[in-house]
Parts: structure tokens; C-alpha cells; sequence
């Protein structure tokens, strides 16, 4: 798609502003960043702060009200909503606080659903998110609804739902916020395997420091600007 | 995609089966009352072609005075008697001719009795009525002259004074008059107006004129017209002969009236198909409140289900796929309705033309055009609720609660 030396995602001067007038709320003033292919950053900050805006533009969910968004290269605004709809099934994977599986469906049709977008025929879809559960450790459960498993099992089946896309970035927004201490430590265990073992770009949102610290770069919103940019040495 | 999409459909429907069910009970009754009503509405017109048929050849009916238009004159138009028959008999369009002579008696043999028609007549009434005998034998000409006390039963009366036994040779009572049974009629079932033919008794006219009634009149004469005769040369030969023979002057109304039977059936072909036609009309409507209902619960669907279309759309669903889930999902739903509708009105015509006992006349174009109808309902009712699901923000959908 681009040049090698591209970052896979970067902004330039991004603002995100909401209301008019009296009302206006600027939720990014003016963010400049880029994050490289294979990196795993973790975005902190005060409520208000703009990282969860920040992460629904990177996730495509949402668009700057101006300045550039590249992914990869390629400006992310001029795409069309059905553009950015196929860059989320091919490149993009998110897991969500509140996991956000469907309910009454099994922990294996969760996970197929990105395939079906993709257009992936039955059984490669099967295999392929058999393959995904296995992964995140939950071979054997393919069969459980999601009131059937716990709060990690189900954090799991959204991690393994979004690896199952096999997508160039995954996209964590508070992966921990709903899980006790032990849980939480497993899940960020996981997902820095992911990135280490298969090179899958992390960007997570959180406010918990010691699960920031799994990350190898550490982002800090104020006010919607950047405050903070540093390289850290990841736990674990 | 599409195939996946159905399946989705299918499997959604079937987590809800309550609902579901709830959902196109709208049009599941919709499509009931048209299939229905338009089945038995063709029953009912076949049966009435079919007792046209029944009838053989073109049958005339005259009585005295005239009942369609104005004041009844019928009270002092003079009567026409047993000569009237015979002469009416020799007419060149006419084949065969029947005088009737109505009176309304309880009949008793044994212990049973029957309040029953007595119908006073000839033997060419079993002719003209092209009504054959079941057993035994019609009057002899020489009993209709001496005006003998013998009757021919029908069906209901037969079953109703002697249960399954054998009637030949027996004897009844009517009114005083001792009477030998010596011939049983063939069931005919119910007529254009659902009354029951087989509750007759028929005599000889002499016998009913001067034993039950005390007069010479004849109620009503029944005339079979040749086969190459038109109803309308019948008709004017018939009125011509009587205006004569009553003595009417030029410019003076008939006393009496001349009915063809094939047109009246005719009539009642047409009030039938004009009924039919209304009463679908209504079922359609309620057609049209069942698809109301479709769009109701899908809305309402679209706001429960809003977090399962953010997510959804956050792996990767575009808009226009989402629409397409709503509107499959609608249109399974309202298929499903329109097949469980079809076998519900089959089965209600299948009961109403057995309690009504005319014949089940399914319609396969009707069933096609309610089954395409009802797919339609949900494409037009399913549209709008889709396109509210696909017009979501992914984040506000995601954020839902």
C-alpha cells in the first residue's frame, strides 16, 4: 500500500470539534502523532481528555474535523462511510470494555462475524475462528453463550473476534475496565503476546497505570492536546 | 452473502419464536380472511352453476300477479289452475310442464311426524326439476287424474318418519287423509339459498287441491323449455299465451309473472362474486394493518438490537448491510407469516365449505398473489425500520445501553 518508511497511522494537527458556538467543544485541539507497524501504545489521560476520540478516529468510527488522518499511507477522511466500513474489517480489530459480544449467539459465532463481512466461505470461517479461540486460550468453549463464560472468557472471545479478521491493528479501549486484578493481567499478558508474537499493532486506551505499563510507548491527553510522548520499558 | 443473510434471518427468528409469532399474527390473519373468503366465495358460485345445471334444461317459473315491481298485486290476480298447466303444455318452445300446488302440513306415520312442504304436482315434475327417484315410482297418470291419495318422499322427510327402514308401501297421515308412500326422491342437498331441497313431499295435484287445501288453485307452474328454445323466445311465448288466455288488454300490466330460473341463478352468481370481492377487499385491509404491525416491532427491534448493529458495524458491516439484515430478516418474517396465513385459510374454507356444503374451490393463483403480497408487506414495512438501523452512528450504537 505505502512506503515502507510510512507510518501505519499518523495525524496531522487533527482537531475533532463538537457543537457550535457557545457550545463548542474542541475534543482535539490539534494532534500531531504517529505510530509505527508493530508497536504497542497505551493512551492515558482525564476523562475529557480526547483519547477516546482519539481512538474512534484511528478506529475509523469517527472523522477529524480537519487536519489529516493517514492509515497506512492513504487519508482516511476522504474515504466514503462504506470505504472505511471495509478498512475496519481488513485492517482493523477492536475489543471493547463492555466486550460487546451479541448476545444468545456462541462464543464461536461471535467470533465468525467479522468473516461473514469478509465474505469468507462456511468452513474456512469455522476453522479460522476455531483457530482465533484457540489462541486466546478458550479451545472447547467454542459452543458457550456469553452468560455462560466469565468476564475474562468473554474479554477472550472479543480478542479472539478481533484477531480472527487477521487485522494490522488492534484497538483496545479500556480491555481491562470491567475485569478484576488477576483478569486484567492475564488479558494484557495476551495481548502483548499478540504483539510480540504476531506483530499485530496495539493502541489502548486506560486510566489503570500498571496495565498502561504492559505497552512500549505511553501517550497522555490533556485537553485535547498530546502532553506526553514516551518510549518505556513494557512489564512482563 | 444473501444466503447467509436469510440464514441469519432465519436463526434470529427462530431465538424469538414468541415474538416472531406475535410479530405477522398480522398478517397471518390477513392472508387467512383473503385466502378464505375468496375460496369460499368460488365454492359458493360453483355451487350455484352447479344447481344450474342441475336444473337440465331452461326451466320457466309462473305464478299470478307480479312480485318484482310496484305494490304486491298478487293477492287479487286471478289464479291459475290445473288447465292453465295443460294448455301451457301444448306451446311449441315448451317441453314439459309441472304445476305446483303448495300447502305446509305435519305429516304422521306411526309416532313420527314431520312439519314438511307437500308439494301437489304431476309426474312430469321429476322432469322438469331433473330430480331422479331414489326407489319406488313417480305417480301414474291415472292416479294424478283420480287425484289418489299416494306421495312421493324426499329425502329428509323419508329419514325423518322412518329412520333407515324401508318407506315403500307404508302409510302416512296428513291432515286426516290416509296416504301410501310409493316412491322415494334421490337426495338433492341445499339449494341457492342454503334451504333444504329434500324437505318435500310431493302428491298428486288433485289429491293437495281438494283433501289439504279445499280450492282448484295452482301456486306456481313449472315450465321445461325444449332444448332448441331460448330462454328469451320461452319468455315471450309463455307471456303471450297467458295475456291472451287471462284476457289482458293492450297497455295493462301482466297479472301474473314469468321467472327464468337460469337468469335468476345468474343473479345470484353475481351478488355472490360482488359479495366475495367486498369481503376480500376488508381482509386486505386487515392485510395492510398486519404489515403496520410488521414495521412496529421491527422498529422496535432496531432500537433493542442497537448495540448488535454498532457492533456490527464496527467489524466491518457496511450500512447497506445492515439494511439488507433488516429488510431479509422482515421479509423471512413476513414470508413466514403469508405461508402459516395460506394454510390457515385453506383450512377455514376446507371447514366452511364442508359445514356449508358447497365445494372447496382452492384458487392456486390466489394463493400465489397472497404469498407474493405478503412478501411485498415486508419489503415496503420492513424498508423503514432497516434503513433507521442502517443510518446508526457506529459509536452512539456501540455506547447504547
Amino acid at each position: 500500500m505505502a512506503a515502507p518508511a510510512a507510518p501505519l497511522i499518523a495525524f496531522r494537527d487533527v482537531r475533532r470539534v463538537y457543537g457550535t458556538g457557545e457550545a463548542e467543544v474542541r475534543a482535539l485541539d490539534g494532534v500531531s502523532l504517529s505510530i509505527a507497524r508493530g508497536e504497542f501504545v497505551a493512551i492515558m489521560g482525564p476523562s475529557g481528555s480526547g483519547k477516546s476520540t482519539a481512538m474512534n478516529i484511528i478506529g475509523c468510527l469517527d472523522r477529524p474535523s480537519s487536519g489529516d488522518y493517514l492509515f497506512a499511507g492513504t487519508p482516511v477522511q476522504g474515504l466514503s462511510n462504506d470505504q472505511r466500513a471495509l478498512l475496519r474489517r481488513h485492517a482493523l480489530g477492536f475489543v471493547f470494555q463492555g466486550f460487546n459480544l451479541l448476545a444468545r449467539t456462541s462464543a464461536l459465532e461471535n467470533v465468525e462475524l467479522p468473516l461473514i463481512y469478509k465474505g469468507l466461505p462456511r468452513d474456512e470461517r469455522k476453522a479460522r475462528a476455531r483457530a482465533a479461540l484457540a489462541k486466546v486460550g478458550l479451545q472447547g468453549r467454542e459452543d458457550h453463550d456469553p452468560s455462560q463464560l466469565s468476564g475474562g472468557q468473554q474479554q477472550r472471545v472479543a480478542i479472539a473476534r478481533a484477531l480472527a479478521g487477521d487485522p494490522t491493528v488492534i484497538l483496545a479501549d479500556e480491555p481491562t475496565g470491567n475485569l478484576d486484578s488477576h483478569r486484567s493481567h492475564e488479558i494484557m499478558q495476551l495481548l502483548q503476546r499478540l504483539n510480540r508474537e504476531e506483530g499485530i499493532t496495539i493502541v489502548m486506551v486506560t486510566h489503570e497505570e500498571d496495565i498502561a505499563a504492559y505497552a512500549g510507548r505511553l501517550l497522555v491527553f490533556v485537553d485535547g492536546h498530546l502532553a506526553r510522548d514516551v518510549p518505556q520499558e513494557p512489564r512482563g | 452473502m444473501l444466503w447467509e443473510t436469510v440464514r441469519l434471518a432465519f436463526t434470529a427468528i427462530i431465538r424469538n419464536k414468541l415474538r416472531s409469532f406475535l410479530t405477522v399474527l398480522g398478517v397471518v390473519i390477513g392472508v387467512a380472511a383473503v385466502i378464505a373468503m375468496v375460496t369460499i366465495g368460488r365454492g359458493s358460485s360453483q355451487s350455484v352453476t352447479a344447481s344450474v345445471e342441475a336444473l337440465g334444461a331452461n326451466v320457466l317459473v309462473v305464478r299470478p300477479g307480479q312480485r318484482m315491481m310496484g305494490p304486491p298485486t298478487g293477492a287479487d290476480a286471478p289464479r291459475f289452475d290445473l288447465k292453465d298447466a295443460e294448455a301451457l303444455g301444448e306451446l311449441s318452445s315448451v317441453a314439459a310442464v309441472a304445476p305446483s300446488v303448495t300447502s305446509s302440513q305435519t305429516v304422521v306415520a306411526g309416532n313420527a311426524n314431520a312439519a314438511t312442504q307437500i308439494v301437489g304436482t304431476t309426474a312430469a315434475y321429476l322432469t322438469v326439476q331433473n330430480w331422479p327417484l331414489a326407489m319406488g315410482r313417480a305417480f301414474s297418470d291415472g292416479e294424478v287424474q283420480a287425484g289418489s291419495a299416494v306421495c312421493v318422499l324426499g329425502q329428509t322427510v323419508r329419514a325423518t318418519l322412518f329412520g333407515s327402514g324401508d318407506p315403500i308401501g307404508q302409510t302416512l297421515r296428513i291432515k286426516g287423509v290416509s296416504c301410501e308412500v310409493i316412491g322415494v326422491l334421490a337426495a338433492k342437498g341445499a339449494g341457492s339459498f342454503g334451504q333444504d331441497q329434500d324437505d318435500v313431499l310431493l302428491m298428486p295435484a288433485r289429491t293437495v287441491q281438494r283433501r289439504l287445501e279445499g280450492d282448484s288453485d295452482v301456486n306456481s307452474i313449472s315450465v321445461a323449455l325444449r332444448q332448441q328454445a331460448t330462454s328469451e323466445e320461452g319468455v315471450r311465448q309463455v307471456s303471450e299465451f297467458l295475456r291472451e288466455r287471462r284476457r289482458i288488454g293492450l297497455g295493462q300490466r301482466d297479472n301474473f309473472s314469468v321467472t327464468d330460473m337460469k337468469e335468476f341463478a345468474n343473479v345470484l352468481s353475481g351478488v355472490n362474486a360482488v359479495l366475495t370481492s367486498l369481503l376480500s377487499a376488508v381482509a386486505a385491509v386487515s392485510l395492510l394493518v398486519g404489515g403496520i404491525g410488521i414495521m412496529n416491532i421491527m422498529l422496535v427491534s432496531v432500537t433493542e438490537r442497537t448495540r448488535e448493529i454498532g457492533i456490527r458495524l464496527a467489524v466491518g458491516a457496511t450500512s447497506g448491510q445492515v439494511l439488507q439484515q433488516f429488510l431479509v430478516e422482515a421479509v423471512v418474517l413476513s414470508v413466514l407469516g403469508g405461508a402459516l396465513g395460506i394454510a390457515a385459510g385453506l383450512g377455514l374454507a376446507w371447514g366452511g365449505s364442508v359445514f356449508m356444503s358447497i365445494p372447496f374451490a382452492p384458487s392456486a393463483p390466489v394463493v400465489a398473489l397472497a404469498f407474493v403480497f405478503s412478501a411485498v408487506v415486508g419489503v415496503v414495512f420492513g424498508y423503514f425500520p432497516a434503513r433507521s438501523a442502517a443510518r446508526l452512528d457506529p459509536i452512539e450504537a456501540l455506547r447504547h445501553q
